[in-house]
C-alpha cells in the first residue's frame, strides 16, 4: 500500500434501460497513480467498486477505436487520457455525444455502420485486372494524396464532436466522408463517379458548416474537416461545369 | 436484455464547449457584414439623392453612437478576417511541395497578409489617392 | 439521392467571405471611425464631390455594386445556417426571406450604381 494515495472523484453517467428512465450521474472515489489512464480508472471501478458499469475497450493503446467517451465534456479516447491531468478536480465521464446511449458508456454504432457501407469503402478497379498484370504501382506522391485519410480507427470521436450530425443524424458525417475521400483519392481506385452522388447531396458534404471540431478531436490526425471541405470545392466546381465539361473531368 | 437507446437533447449544444462558442462567434459576424452592406447601400442611395442627402448620411455617421457601433463592427470584421483565413485552407486540395505537405497555417498566413496589404492599399488610396 | 443546390449559395458565400475578409475591416474603419472621428483620415476624404466622382466612374460603380451585393449574399447564407445552429429550424419562408433580401439589396445596388 503506497504511503500517500491520491484519490480522484470520477462521475460516471449511468444509464440502465431496464431501470432508468433517463441517464443519471454516479460518483466513485478512485485511488490512482500518475501512470493511470481514464480507462484504468474505469477498470478500477468495475473491478473493485461497481461491477455493473459498462464500457467498451480493447487495445489500451489508441489504435482499436473502442474506448471513445466524453471526458469533462470533450470527446477523448479513455486509454489516451490521464487521471493525473484532471486531479485534483473532478472527472466526469459520459457516453460519446450525438449517439444514442445503449447502456452507461456504450453507444449505439448502428447508424455509423450504415454510413460506412454507404460510401463504398473499397477499391473499385478502373478496369478488370488479372493476377498476371502484377501489383498496382504507386508513387509516394500518389500515396500522399490519401494516406492521412486511411488512418481512421472508427473511434467516432468526430461524430461526438460534430454538432451538425448531432442535430441531423441523416448527415453522413466526418469519418465516413473522410473514408469516401480516401478511396476517391487513391490512384488505384476508379469508383469516384459512383461515390459522388452521395457527396453532392445534402446528406453528403453540404450538411457540413466547417465547425472543424472533428479534426480537433481526431486522435489519428485524419483531418476529416479537410476531406469534407475540399470536396465542397470540387462538388461546387462540378455543379457549375457539369454541362460543359466531359463526365468526371472535375477532380 | 432490454434495448432502449437514449437520445440526448441538442438544445444549448454550443454553450457546452468553448470551441463551439468561438464557432458561433465566427458565424454571427455575418450579421455585421449584412449590417455594413446596408449602411453602404443607404450611403449610395443618399448619394444619388444629391449633396444635402449625402451629407446628412455623413452627419449620422459622425454621431457618437454611430462611431461606437463602427468600433464594435471593426472588431467583428477583424475577427471575421482572422477566422476566415484560418479555416479557408480546409477547402483546398492537399498540396505537396518537394514531397512535403504545405501546412494550412502557411496558407492562412498568406490570407492574413493579403488583408493587411489590401487594407494598406485602400487606406492609401482614400487618404492620398485620386480615388 | 437528390443533388443539393447548395453550391450556388455556397459559392456566393465564399466570394463574399473573401471580399469581406479583405475589405470589411478597412472600409468600416474609414467610413465609420477614420472620417467621422477624424482619426487618421481627413474629414474631406469622403466629401460629396470626391465620392460622387468615384461612384460615377465605371470602376467605382463596379466596386460599390460588388461589395454591397457579395456582402449581402455572404451574410444571407451564413445567417441561414446560424439560425439552424441556434436551434431555430428555418423553413422555406425564412430561406426565401433571407436570400430574397440579398436579391433585393443586389437589385437596389445595381439600380443605384447604374443611375448615378
Amino acid at each position: 500500500m503506497p504511503d500517500s494515495e491520491k484519490i480522484i472523484e470520477i462521475e460516471v453517467l449511468r444509464y440502465r434501460p431496464e431501470q432508468d428512465a433517463e441517464p443519471v450521474l454516479q460518483t466513485y472515489q478512485v485511488p490512482f497513480t500518475d501512470d493511470m489512464s481514464v480507462l484504468q480508472g474505469l477498470q478500477y471501478i468495475k473491478d473493485y467498486l461497481d461491477g455493473t458499469v459498462s464500457f467498451r475497450w480493447s487495445c489500451r493503446m489508441a489504435i482499436c477505436g473502442s474506448c471513445g467517451m466524453m471526458v469533462n465534456g470533450k470527446p477523448e479516447l479513455s486509454c489516451k487520457t490521464f487521471l493525473r491531468d484532471y486531479y485534483p478536480g473532478k472527472l466526469r465521464v459520459e457516453a460519446l455525444a450525438h449517439l444514442p446511449i445503449e447502456r452507461d458508456l456504450v453507444v449505439s454504432v448502428d447508424d455509423f455502420v450504415k454510413k460506412l457501407a454507404s460510401v463504398k469503402p473499397y477499391i473499385i478497379p478502373k478496369e478488370t485486372r488479372s493476377l498476371d498484370d502484377g501489383e498496382y504501382l504507386q508513387t509516394p506522391a500518389q500515396l500522399a494524396q490519401y494516406e492521412q485519410f486511411s488512418s481512421c480507427i472508427n473511434c467516432l470521436l468526430c461524430y461526438a464532436a460534430c454538432p451538425q450530425y448531432g442535430m441531423n443524424p441523416a448527415f453522413t458525417g466526418p469519418a465516413a466522408l473522410a473514408l469516401l475521400h480516401r478511396y476517391n483519392a487513391d490512384s488505384r481506385d476508379g469508383g469516384k463517379a459512383e461515390r459522388m452522388e452521395l457527396v453532392h447531396s445534402e446528406e453528403g458534404v453540404w450538411s457540413c458548416t466547417l465547425v472543424g471540431y472533428c479534426s480537433e478531436v481526431c486522435p489519428k490526425g485524419v483531418d476529416p474537416a479537410r476531406a469534407i471541405n475540399m470536396n465542397k470545392t470540387s462538388s461546387a466546381a462540378d455543379y457549375f461545369l457539369r454541362f460543359v465539361l466531359p463526365k468526371g473531368a472535375v477532380k | 436484455m432490454t434495448r432502449l437507446p437514449y437520445v440526448r437533447p441538442m438544445q444549448g449544444w454550443w454553450r457546452r464547449n468553448p470551441y463551439y462558442v468561438r464557432y458561433m462567434l465566427m458565424e454571427t459576424t455575418s450579421v455585421i457584414v449584412a449590417l455594413y452592406a446596408v449602411i453602404l447601400l443607404v450611403g449610395v442611395w443618399r448619394l444619388s439623392q444629391g449633396q444635402a442627402a449625402y451629407e446628412a448620411w455623413l452627419a449620422a455617421l459622425r454621431q457618437p453612437w454611430a462611431i461606437a457601433l463602427h468600433g464594435f463592427m471593426l472588431l467583428a470584421m477583424l475577427y471575421h478576417a482572422y477566422t476566415w483565413w484560418k479555416v479557408l485552407p480546409k477547402t483546398l486540395p492537399l498540396i505537396h511541395v518537394g514531397g512535403k505537405p504545405v501546412p494550412g497555417l502557411l496558407l492562412s498566413a498568406a490570407g492574413w497578409m493579403a488583408t493587411l496589404v489590401v487594407s494598406a492599399a485602400v487606406y492609401a488610396t482614400v487618404r492620398w489617392g485620386g480615388l | 439521392m437528390k443533388r443539393s443546390n447548395a453550391p450556388i449559395f455556397w459559392s456566393l458565400f465564399g466570394a463574399g467571405g473573401v471580399l469581406s475578409a479583405l475589405l470589411a475591416p478597412v472600409l468600416v474603419y474609414i467610413t465609420g471611425i477614420g472620417v467621422p472621428a477624424g482619426a487618421g483620415m481627413p474629414a474631406d476624404a469622403l466629401a460629396y464631390p470626391r465620392v460622387l466622382a468615384f461612384a460615377q466612374n465605371l470602376s467605382g460603380k463596379a466596386v460599390l455594386f460588388v461589395v454591397i451585393a457579395l456582402f449581402l449574399w455572404h451574410a444571407a447564407h451564413r445567417i441561414y445556417h446560424c439560425l439552424h445552429d441556434f436551434g431555430v429550424h428555418p423553413g422555406l419562408a425564412t430561406r426565401l426571406m433571407l436570400y430574397g433580401s440579398a436579391l433585393a439589396g443586389t437589385a437596389a445596388a445595381a439600380l443605384l450604381t447604374i443611375r448615378l
